[in-house]
């Protein structure tokens, strides 16, 4: 029997440390090559850390939200074959070794043994470390401990203890599901039948819900937090809304659709925002900037790299478009498609997740009149996109029915004045509203 | 006399009615119990305890004797013992006033109200009991009844001169020279052997086909073997018709119809025990019955509000624990408790030479609930402490199902098992399955390895035979 001792692995570029969201092994299970046996999560990606190996898990370094410097000490598996598990002698000719990419091994033993680098090499091969979603917690653990039915009328196995304890509590075990062996229910599956399967239980009427559930901030969540905190302490925000008819653009928008070629995506407003943004910016260019307030300096950047706040399954993420001047209507269109999907399902890139210059955030159908957004820091301006409605407008002589939509942005006030920040957004209401503008040259 | 009012009174300080009254006193609740004898009742005072020390007296005579009489391969030799039941008996009491007087102070301890006297309802709510003072009303607003058990008169053969009950037989002053049992279950089997061993000759007759007639024959065969051994004529499948004319001899009729006489100094009756329904005021209560036994509910309640049942008056198995259990279950009920009987095990078992332990469901009764099982029997004659003790008769048997291994009994014979009792209850109680006990170390070398190599060979994979 031997052990082997798996590290935090360099899951990106220039990263030092990476911050533990969620263990899928705990101490004593079993668990096979690529089972994934943690996620751990830096500034934009959530990356599963899969076992290199079939072993025991012995020890866990770390607790959920801990953050953990790459190559520190993550979790020891015991493991079949040699080197035994003094723990503990640091060896020394790790420094001369080129670090390896990926789930870093070592078999420790009082004389280190060195794992052939063929080995290393299968094992880099085998066990990429995976950019994923934040999945809902359903531990790999608890998969071989299904609940297991009972035969009508059968009774439910349980310790006394377990049925006194349900007896107080007012629950029939025979409505509780078992997970332990032969279904014996255990002081865990009724505590998950306290918090979850209450709802079939009874208690009629309206009753005083005193539980406070207490919930670590963990993950993408703390990501979104912190950056949150940043963006309104630093930045004094001004917001601007203004009334959009998007009347012909959306004639525009149909027509095309309905015209396009078969393999082109599906037109929304957004591509014609990001279009029109790169007309009003090349009239503003400081408007797509980014601000690094420290250094009191203003990096102007020629591209326009637009990120897209996207509503994902874990929170909010920001996928970019890259060079947006470059793109036409289609590629925009096709571009953003791709990098909603693939943050929605967590294989964005840190790359994709990162870099934009400028912001768009939209929520779509559900848009409401006005928003704040919040400056993605350390950018200048967002621009929020409300819902389209039918509004009567007077013409002059009567009320006519028109698309309006309102587009509500926010501005670092510190580099962009009130002014500016007007002319801005009125230029983009000209283009949209005549949206031929957006592609011909006045 | 002041009426005494209280929210409990408890009828009868047996196990069952002063655990109940412990528990009640500890959950504050305002208790009175009523009793004519001494706290305890028939198992503490004409019951378990007494009979047990009866059994280790008779064990030490019988060690002493069995060493005295030769070559033994211990390479001991005695003296040959000689035994004064008289002072054997005095120190039996020595013991049972010993409890009886740590069951009075338990109920003190707890404010329990402890009234002596014989208690009779008068309705539901209010009892009255005749005490040496006079006759004391009490009205409760809960009554639990725990009247208990007596044993079970033959009509042929009412007690009085040679014939005795349990509870005569231990308060003998000398040993019977020759002591028919009438009853081959467990009281009589423990008390005959006991006497036997302390030099009487007993003879047993029992009505069925064998002995021990609830347990299976392969549990009861060690104990048959050393019945045998002792000198021990069991005659089954014969009837006790009464005394002959002369007395002192007790006619038997066998199977065939062939009529018989034993010669004997004492007939110990031990044919079972019947609740005891008389005498307190049944007649006064309307409660539903089941057969002889009060009917009582999941949570000891009888057909009228406000009086609980517990113990032999409520039915098979008459077994102290029992009561008990369910004494301290009624207590937390009258307090407010949600309680409801629950248990999976009520263990039993038997003080004979060897020992039978049995908890859950037997192999056939197993069989019979329509689920496939495994058996798994290890023998103490493959056990190193068994052994070593000269004990090597008997078996430990795990019953599970087939499925999903879960334990649904135990049975065990052999000496001094009666103590693994508590493991094979705890394994039922807690729902144990074959590997947990395969997996659990047990410590060597002890008898209860065999419980840990039983499980392991149901599943196939016994070590050490």
């Amino acid at each position: 029997m031997g052990e082997h001792l798996i590290k935090m692995p360099d899951v990106g570029e220039g990263i030092a440390e990476a911050e533990l969201v969620e263990w899928h092994v705990k101490v004593g299970d079993l668990v096979r090559e690529d089972a994934v046996l943690a996620a751990v999560m830096t500034d934009k990606a959530t990356v599963e850390i899969p076992s290199p190996v079939d072993g025991e898990v012995l020890w866990l370094g770390a607790d959920i939200g801990d953050v953990v410097a790459i190559g520190s000490p993550l979790i020891r598996l015991k493991v079949e074959g040699e080197g035994s598990g003094s723990s503990g002698s640091g060896p020394s000719e790790k420094a001369a070794e080129p670090p390896a990419r990926t789930g870093e091994i070592e078999a420790q033993a009082d004389g280190a043994v060195k794992v052939p680098d063929a080995i290393v090499e299968r094992q880099a091969k085998s066990t990429p470390p995976q950019p994923v979603a934040e999945k809902p917690h359903a531990p790999a653990a608890r998969m071989h401990r299904a609940p297991v039915t009972r035969a009508e009328g059968e009774r439910p196995v349980a310790s006394p203890a377990v049925r006194l304890r349900a007896r107080e509590a007012g629950i029939d075990l025979r409505q509780v599901p078992g997970s332990g062996p032969a279904g014996r229910i255990t002081h865990e599956d009724l505590d998950a039948f306290f918090t979850h399967g209450r709802q079939v239980a009874k208690t009629p009427g309206l009753a005083q819900n005193t539980s406070v559930e207490h919930i670590k901030v963990v993950g993408l969540r703390r990501k979104i937090a912190e950056k949150m905190a940043i963006a309104k302490s630093h930045i004094p925000h001004i917001t601007y809304v203004e009334e959009v008819d998007v009347t012909a653009l959306e004639d525009l928008r149909a027509a095309l659709n309905a015209n396009k070629r078969a393999d082109r995506p599906k037109l929304t407003l957004l591509p014609f925002l990001m279009r029109a943004m790169v007309r009003a910016i090349a009239e503003q260019p400081h408007l797509n900037s980014v601000y690094d307030d420290e250094a009191g300096v203003v990096h102007q950047h020629g591209g326009v790299h637009v990120g897209i706040a996207t509503q994902t399954g874990s929170g909010l993420m920001v996928p970019v478009v890259k060079h947006a001047e470059a793109r036409d209507l289609w590629e925009c269109a096709a571009e953003l498609n791709r990098l909603a999907e693939a943050a929605k399902s967590g294989l964005a890139t840190r790359e994709e997740l990162g870099g934009s210059t400028i912001t768009i955030t939209s929520l779509g159908a559900m848009g409401g009149i006005v928003t704040t957004p919040v400056i993605n820091y350390p950018e200048v301006a967002i621009i929020g996109v409300n819902k389209m409605m039918v509004r009567p407008v007077w013409d002059g002589s009567t009320f006519i029915p028109r698309k309006i939509m309102n587009l509500s942005s926010s501005f670092d006030h510190r580099i962009i004045d009130g002014w500016d920040a007007a002319v801005f957004v009125q230029r983009i209401k000209t283009l949209l509203e005549t949206p031929a503008m957006i592609f011909v040259e006045a | 006399m002041k009426d005494i009012s209280c929210k409990l009174l408890v009828i009868g300080a047996g196990p069952g009615g002063y655990v109940c009254a412990i528990r009640a006193g500890q959950l504050g609740l305002d208790t009175v119990i009523v009793d004519p004898g001494k706290p305890g009742g028939t198992c503490l005072n004409v019951g378990c305890i007494p009979s047990k020390a009866l059994i280790h007296a008779a064990e030490e005579y019988d060690r002493i004797a069995h060493l005295a009489h030769g070559r033994n391969p211990l390479g001991i030799t005695a003296a040959k013992p000689e035994i004064d039941l008289s002072q054997t008996i005095a120190w039996k009491d020595g013991i049972v006033g010993r409890l009886n007087s740590g069951v009075s102070g338990l109920l003190k301890k707890a404010k329990v109200k402890i009234v002596q006297g014989h208690a009779r309802f008068r309705d539901g709510k209010t009892v009255e009991v005749e005490t040496e003072t006079g006759l004391q009303i009490i009205r409760a607003e809960n009554v639990v009844i725990a009247t208990g058990s007596a044993p079970v008169e033959l009509p042929n053969l009412p007690f009085g001169g040679p014939v005795i009950s349990s509870t005569d037989a231990l308060s003998l002053t000398s040993v019977p020279e020759r002591l028919v049992v009438v009853g081959g279950g467990y009281i009589g089997l423990e008390l005959g052997t006991a006497f036997a061993k302390m030099g009487a000759t007993v003879t047993v007759v029992e009505a069925q086909s064998r002995i021990l007639p609830q347990y299976d024959a392969e549990l009861t065969r060690p104990v048959a073997k050393r019945l045998q051994a002792l000198g021990i004529a069991v005659m089954t499948g014969t009837k006790a018709k009464g005394l002959a004319k002369a007395g002192g001899s007790l006619l038997v009729e066998a199977e065939d119809g062939s009529e018989k006489a034993l010669e004997g100094d004492r007939i110990l009756v031990t044919v079972g025990r019947r609740p005891v329904t008389r005498g307190w005021g049944l007649d006064e209560l309307v409660l539903d019955m089941d057969g002889p036994f009060i009917r009582i509910d999941e949570r000891c309640q009888t057909s009228m509000r406000g009086i609980y049942a517990i113990g032999d008056v409520t039915g098979e198995p008459m077994l102290a624990h029992r009561a008990m259990a369910q004494g301290e279950m009624t207590a937390e009920i009258v307090a407010g408790h949600r309680r409801v009987w629950d248990k999976r095990s009520i263990p039993a078992v038997c003080f004979t030479d060897p020992e039978i332990v049995t908890v859950g469901l037997a192999p056939d009764e197993a069989r019979r609930t329509g689920v496939e099982i495994k058996l798994g029997q290890f023998p103490f004659s493959a056990n190193g402490r068994a052994m070593t003790r000269m004990g090597e008769d008997g078996f430990v048997r795990v019953v599970a199902r087939a499925d999903n291994h879960l334990v649904l009994g135990i049975q065990a014979v052999g000496q001094g098992i009666s103590e693994l009792a508590a493991a094979f209850s705890l394994a039922l109680e807690m729902g144990a399955r074959l590997e947990d006990i395969a997996g659990t170390i047990h410590a060597h070398p002890t008898q209860g390895e065999a419980f840990q190599e039983a499980a392991l060979k149901a599943l196939g994979m016994e070590l050490h035979i």
